[in-house]
């Protein structure tokens, strides 16, 4: 019970405070201390969950289960990280004058809120709840995108605001159908939005409903999650925003976008007893694999190259849990955590590499290495493990996803290989030049924060080699309730 | 015509299919306005209607919630958003803004389109409605079509804003009619989303104008096509 309250509470409290200080020196610090206790509540929430099986919370309004634990250790560790990244990445873009106190102080409030709704999100029971804490996600995401003000970043949080605006009405209107089928057998109280009880009776949930609801969960959370061809938003938002929110936008957000649907694919599964949801997944997945990977040769920004990036490996995911059973259900989850950590540990990188050179345009950014050997080599690893390089963690699932599709949709190996090796092609390419070559970049001003970027890739290197017993319980039995 | 035919459930049906005609109709007139004060008039109406029609399932079925959702629809739909919007245009002053560039023949004719692709999407579920407003999803998913089309046929930031609250006008007749209304910490949270969206959008406005000195939308697209 404590311990959910301060996984929600921290961020919110936090949050409150910042909207009151954040534009102080120490601001900070405390963005990195609330943060920090987030992660503590989140690892005890887990070590109970672990223990006991899955809770509820609250009136059972809240339910915590090896699938959405996981999510949430994930969402508080990576939360963690990014704060420390952003401490001495803002303090930097505050001394250029690219960022007032008050946006300062905007930036640190949001970035909590952001985490709170996430966290609601991920630990919700009821299915109304989570549609509008995804919205509320929503909201505070494009005050971040659009925290520098210039036109491209307004151009950006608008497009943001506007597809993912109609994207996630669509997702209430699928929520509304699920509602309409489940009150004729649950009543019209409170409960019948509870997943748990819609899944206690997911057999009896009218079919032709389910499946209508279905494609417009789909289509509404899938345009957050990034699914061809409702991705546009995408690469804009990670490119404009704060290079901190593009870390947790990638890492997180989609996750916790993709968990929506998971969870209500649980259900359309249950109802209909056909392969529908999962084929409709496979096609998006499929789809957003192969799309984004020939964009990636184009882009000449190199935030939104690795928003492309997102994109291919949500698709993937998407994938992975669209082809079912316990291997590639157990790849998802493992190519969720993987490219959350590689992800963010990138995007941190990229963010001091691109303050070092004064633009985020590839061409212009040469020579990391002999500038800071760190930056180069975080970024130079942290792409090789994107790209799916062993040992590291990423190459373990997608091999995953891979064999499982050999197995049972042969037809599907060539497309997902070809793209594979296309995006490996491209990002290599351009990633080579950044981190080799002659220097054109400046030392930082302030000591960049790079433990996060070596603590994400270490942990992906060790998911890579060895996958800790109780993490490979936790993820099989999170597997098993996706089914 | 007695008191006890007037509180039946067979009249509040009646009422409620009037209700949602008028709702499609006042979706085709917001696809065909150009005028900006206008369109915030037909808004205003058509969260009016939805009050209506929340109001009259609450008597029919005797749910207490029902009250506060016809309520809050009022609060929001009727007085607050439109207040908001109207002052808005008036701070911006593009009240008197015409639309140019939209072919509204063609529109109305996709919109015809849209309405019967959602009538028979809806047909199977609305055969299983057990309330007593059996017809009214499809028209609820052809509204939220028509908003959706007008969403994408307008270049100008504030016509876009209206039409994404109609489309979620539209969302919420589907609840109340179809399912008398989700939970009430739902329907609560779904509101404050629409409104702190809207004081969030407002203040876009005026930096999307100050940056770009216009606010249509076609001016922000230029840089990135890829």
């Amino acid at each position: 019970m404590i311990e959910l309250a301060l996984v929600l509470g921290t961020p919110l409290v936090t949050a409150i405070i910042l909207a009151l200080v954040g534009h102080r020196r120490y601001a900070a610090e405390i963005n990195a201390a609330g943060s920090l206790l987030t992660l503590i509540s989140a690892a005890l929430l887990t070590s109970r969950i672990i223990a006991k099986g899955p809770m509820w919370f609250y009136e059972m309004q809240f339910f915590v289960d090896p699938l959405n634990v996981f999510l949430i250790a994930l969402t508080a560790l990576v939360g963690f990280t990014t704060s420390l990244f952003s401490r001495p990445y803002m303090r930097i873009e505050h001394d250029h004058g690219r960022l007032s106190s008050g946006r300062l102080r905007l930036y640190h409030s949001m970035f909590q809120m952001f985490m709170c709704t996430m966290l609601v999100a991920l630990s919700t029971n009821n299915l109304g709840i989570l549609w509008v804490a995804m919205e509320a996600a929503t909201l505070t995401t494009v005050l971040l995108v659009a925290l520098y003000r210039t036109p491209a970043s307004l151009e950006a949080a608008w497009k943001y605001f506007i597809l993912c605006g109609v994207g996630i009405a669509q997702a209430l209107f699928g929520t509304i159908l699920i509602y309409f089928a489940a009150e004729r057998i649950l009543g019209h109280e409170g409960n019948a939005l509870l997943w748990t009880h819609l899944n206690s009776l997911r057999m009896q949930l009218e079919p032709t409903t389910l499946s209508l609801a279905f494609v417009f969960l789909i289509v509404g959370y899938g345009t957050k999650t990034g699914l061809v061809p409702l991705h546009n938003w995408l690469p804009d938002a990670h490119a404009e925003g704060p290079t901190p929110v593009s870390a947790v936008l990638s890492g997180l957000l989609l996750n916790v976008a993709l968990y929506a649907i998971i969870r209500c694919k649980v259900l359309v599964d249950g109802a209909l007893g056909t392969r529908f949801a999962e084929n409709l997944m496979m096609a998006f997945g499929l789809l957003t694999v192969v799309v984004p990977a020939f964009y990636l040769s184009r882009q000449k920004d190199i935030k939104r190259l690795f928003g492309f990036s997102s994109i291919e490996h949500m698709g993937l995911i998407t994938f992975a849990f669209g082809m079912g059973g316990p291997v590639a259900s157990v790849a998802g989850l493992l190519h969720m955590t993987v490219h959350s950590l590689t992800k963010s540990a990138i995007f941190f990188a990229v963010g001091h590499a691109a303050q070092m050179a004064g633009t985020q345009v590839i061409d212009d950014i040469q020579g990391l290495l002999k500038r800071s050997p760190t930056i180069g080599w975080g970024l130079m690893l942290g792409t090789l493990a994107i790209l799916g390089m062993p040992p590291f963690g990423v190459f373990t699932s997608e091999f995953m996803i891979l064999t499982t599709a050999i197995k049972h949709h042969p037809w599907a190996t060539p497309i997902l290989l070809c793209a594979l090796g296309v995006a490996f092609a491209s990002m290599f390419h351009k990633v080579q030049g950044m981190v080799f070559g002659e220097p054109t970049v400046k030392p930082l001003a302030h000591n960049p924060a790079l433990v996060p970027v070596f603590l994400h890739l270490g942990l992906v290197l060790m998911l890579g080699l060895w996958i800790p017993p109780y993490l490979s319980d936790w993820f099989r039995q999170a597997a098993k309730f996706i089914g | 015509m007695t008191l006890a035919y007037l509180t039946s459930s067979a009249f509040a049906s009646q009422l409620i299919n009037l209700c949602a005609a008028i709702l499609l109709l006042l979706g085709f007139a917001m696809l065909a306005q150009r005028r900006v004060l206008s369109l915030i008039n037909l808004f205003m109406m058509q969260g009016l209607v939805l009050c209506t029609s929340t109001l009259i399932v609450a008597i029919t079925t005797h749910q207490p919630h029902l009250y506060w959702s016809a309520g809050l629809t009022f609060l929001l739909k009727v007085l607050a958003l439109p207040y908001i919007l109207h002052r808005l245009i008036r701070r911006l002053s593009v009240k008197w803004d015409i639309e140019t560039l939209l072919n509204i023949p063609t529109t109305m004719l996709i919109g015809i389109f849209l309405v019967i692709i959602a009538f028979n999407v809806a047909q199977p579920i609305s055969l299983l409605s057990g309330t007593i407003t059996r017809a009214t999803i499809g028209i609820a998913l052809a509204c939220v079509l028509l908003s959706f089309l007008m969403m994408i046929t307008r270049s100008k930031a504030v016509p876009q804003v209206i039409a994404f609250l109609a489309m979620e006008n539209a969302l919420f007749f589907a609840a109340t009619s179809a399912t008398y209304g989700m939970p009430m910490v739902v329907e609560l949270g779904i509101a404050l989303d629409v409104l702190v969206g809207m004081v969030i959008l407002a203040v876009f406005f005026f930096q999307i104008r100050e940056q770009f000195d216009s606010l249509d939308i076609r001016h922000m697209e230029k840089v990135h096509e890829e």
